[in-house]
């Protein structure tokens, strides 16, 4: 992390700020207001891949801290979010609470379920804790199937509309505000969890978790809460996903989609919350394109091919990334920036 | 009881051929520190290959079977040449990723040769009727269980008497250790993922013949890694005596349990229970090698 020519830290607060000068600060705002903006000139369609994306953002910001800056690799996440879209789909479907209750009730509830299937990686890790995951993913979808009267098993449960007082949030633009609010508001807070006194107990776990354990961090709590948190993210975003489709049932959370969110993290680099946005984005994106080109490749080759593409391209762009730039694109955002910063110059004294 | 012994030796016919594809697995894992996710993805392929090589070409079955194993081997050196060679010395999520990306992959291919269909070859194996009492034994079974053996028997000796074998269990043991005495441990990775691929393919042969090739047959990787962790991931013996209690164990669950269930289904999920059991309780498995080592 290098600072432009002549950009000095004087004090504590300049040194820990996020964004350091006004034009980051202006910078911020653009975005802000572009994000705000939006619904008034994109259409639907495109509204709703950014919806997608927030919510997907969300998700991915808990996977970030539990896996990318804690090291605990959970391939359940798509089964911790079953949780808590089902815990918040049942409180509004089937005991009629509001939606602002919900949302985080089912947060809640997802970061219980972490803390459950979290208590093995107090013992294990690495590939164990892997399958553990995986074992969590596939029993809490069973378990959810087999809770017929509660939870509609395969059939799956309706939603009701959602809204805050008297704000009907059903329109695709409101519900775009309210996810981009939260993505905003995640983004924020992962950002900072990672700075405060829990997130760098995590790195040290994640980096030798005998030595952090020798220097006094305590990894039965730190690593608790690193399911936990990951997994309130997890539930608020799911949250928000099945009260935007109205609609929770088990084929929304396959085993593939925690694959994804690892995916996600991969391509845009772990352990960044920039990198998070990166991986997020441009797995969606890509998700979009399969969509478009799909079809036309299955009609001009054969029927099968979109299904093929849509596998294949996501398998082939990870085994690429792993293989040519393991750090993901976070890594290269900031080459590139350094390029900029150090213009003409080719090299910076450290780093 | 003849319900109960019924479903005994269907488990134990079924456990071999999970055993079969478990070992595939820990070969990999012994050798090179993988954790191959994409384990049952070869069981899929071998399917659809059977089915392939016995239906729309007809060939009798020695044939089909020698062209899978030939497109196995290809598939194997492939695999490990293009994909896992740039992953030595990566972590543990890297590798993984990498297999299960491997796996989707291959899903990928599946769908575009074939179609992701339901295809069967059901009949053309060779059959065999054996009656224990009052219990018949299904002849697919059988031919399972004995196409396991023999495969399991070779690769004993496989690493008993030949000199790859050697260099293979040298391998696990020691990798620098066994570079400084110049064996190639990148031949040795190689021959690892050939005979994972081979073994895959022959269980997936097996598999097709009883529930046909689709692509569900790729789930049974994940029932092979309760296999591997109830039989200790680094046990060729623990896989096979894990194999078989696992495969009686679900069988026997399944056939008392699922009655009682409204979903059903109990099969498919009883492995991971296994699963999380054996890593709460027992992480190094039945006969695991216990490394000490506290966190």
């Amino acid at each position: 992390m290098g600072l432009r020519t002549g950009t000095f830290q004087e004090n504590y607060a300049q040194d820990m700020a996020i964004f350091r000068s006004r034009m980051r600060w202006g910078m911020l705002l653009a975005l802000l207001i572009f994000l705000f903006i939006c619904p008034l000139f994109f259409s639907d369609r495109i509204l709703t891949i950014m919806t997608m994306i927030g919510i997907a953002l969300v998700s991915v910001h808990g996977l970030n801290i539990l896996t990318g800056y804690c090291g605990q690799i959970s391939i359940g996440h798509a089964g911790f979010m079953a949780v808590g879209g089902y815990t918040s789909a049942i409180l509004c479907a089937k005991l009629g609470f509001p939606f602002w209750v919900a949302l985080p009730c089912g947060g809640l509830a997802a970061g219980i379920a972490g803390l459950i299937f979290g208590l093995p990686s107090l013992k294990i890790k690495g590939f164990y804790l892997i399958m553990a995951t995986i074992a969590a993913q596939f029993i809490i979808i069973w378990i959810i199937i087999q809770l017929r009267s509660i939870t509609g098993g395969t059939d799956g449960l309706s939603v009701p509309r959602p809204s805050i007082g008297s704000i009907n949030l059903s329109s695709k633009s409101n519900y775009f505000y309210l996810v981009m609010v939260f993505a905003c508001l995640a983004t924020i807070t992962a950002h900072n969890i990672v700075r405060t006194r829990a997130g760098r107990a995590f790195i040290a776990i994640r980096d030798n978790d005998l030595a952090a354990e020798v220097m006094g961090v305590s990894l039965w709590s730190y690593k608790l809460q690193a399911f936990f948190i990951g997994c309130v993210y997890a539930g608020v975003a799911v949250s928000l996903l099945v009260h935007y489709i109205r609609f929770a049932s088990t084929d929304q959370f396959p085993f593939m989609d925690s694959v994804w969110y690892l995916g996600m993290l991969i391509v845009g680099g772990m352990g960044s919350t920039t990198g998070a946005i990166f991986g997020v984005v441009a797995l969606k994106l890509l998700d979009e394109l399969v969509t478009i080109v799909g079809p036309i490749l299955a009609a001009a080759v054969a029927p099968q091919t979109a299904a093929s593409l849509a596998l294949m391209s996501h398998g082939l762009v990870i085994i690429i990334f792993l293989i040519f730039e393991p750090r993901g694109l976070h890594h290269r955002w900031e080459i590139i920036k350094a390029y900029f910063r150090l213009w003409p110059f080719s090299h910076e004294v450290s780093d | 009881m003849t319900f109960f012994l019924q479903l005994v030796l269907t488990g134990f016919a079924q456990g071999m051929v999970y055993a079969l594809i478990a070992i595939g697995f820990v070969i990999i894992l012994k050798c090179s520190e993988v954790f191959n996710i994409a384990q049952g993805h070869f069981v899929m392929i071998g399917g659809y290959l059977a089915y392939t090589f016995l239906v729309p070409c007809g060939l009798p079955m020695w044939a089909a079977l020698l062209l899978a194993i030939a497109v196995a081997i290809v598939m194997g050196l492939l695999i490990e040449r293009l994909m896992l060679r740039p992953m030595v010395g990566q972590p543990v999520l890297a590798v993984v990723m990498m297999t299960i990306a491997l796996a989707t992959v291959l899903s990928g291919l599946a769908t575009l040769l074939w179609g992701a269909q339901y295809k069967t070859y059901y009949g053309l194996l060779p059959t065999i009727t054996v009656k224990v009492g009052a219990v018949s034994i299904p002849s697919e079974s059988l031919i399972g269980l004995i196409v396991s053996v023999i495969c399991v028997v070779m690769l004993m000796l496989l690493f008993r008497f030949t000199k790859i074998g050697l260099a293979m269990r040298a391998t696990a043991e020691d990798l620098q250790v066994v570079q400084s005495v110049g064996i190639k441990a990148t031949t040795v990775y190689a021959v690892s993922w050939v005979i994972a691929c081979v073994v895959g393919v022959i269980g997936g042969i097996l598999l097709g013949g009883v529930s046909g090739a689709n692509m569900e047959l790729a789930n049974i990787g994940l029932k092979a890694f309760a296999v591997v962790l109830l039989g200790g991931l680094d046990s060729i013996g623990g896989a096979i005596v894990a194999g078989i209690i696992l495969g009686m164990l679900e069988n026997v669950a399944a056939g008392y349990l699922d009655p009682l269930l409204p979903g059903g289904g109990l099969a498919q999920v009883f492995p991971f229970i296994v699963m999380i059991i054996v890593l709460i309780f027992r992480p190094n498995g039945l006969f695991g090698l216990s490394r000490i080592e506290r966190v």
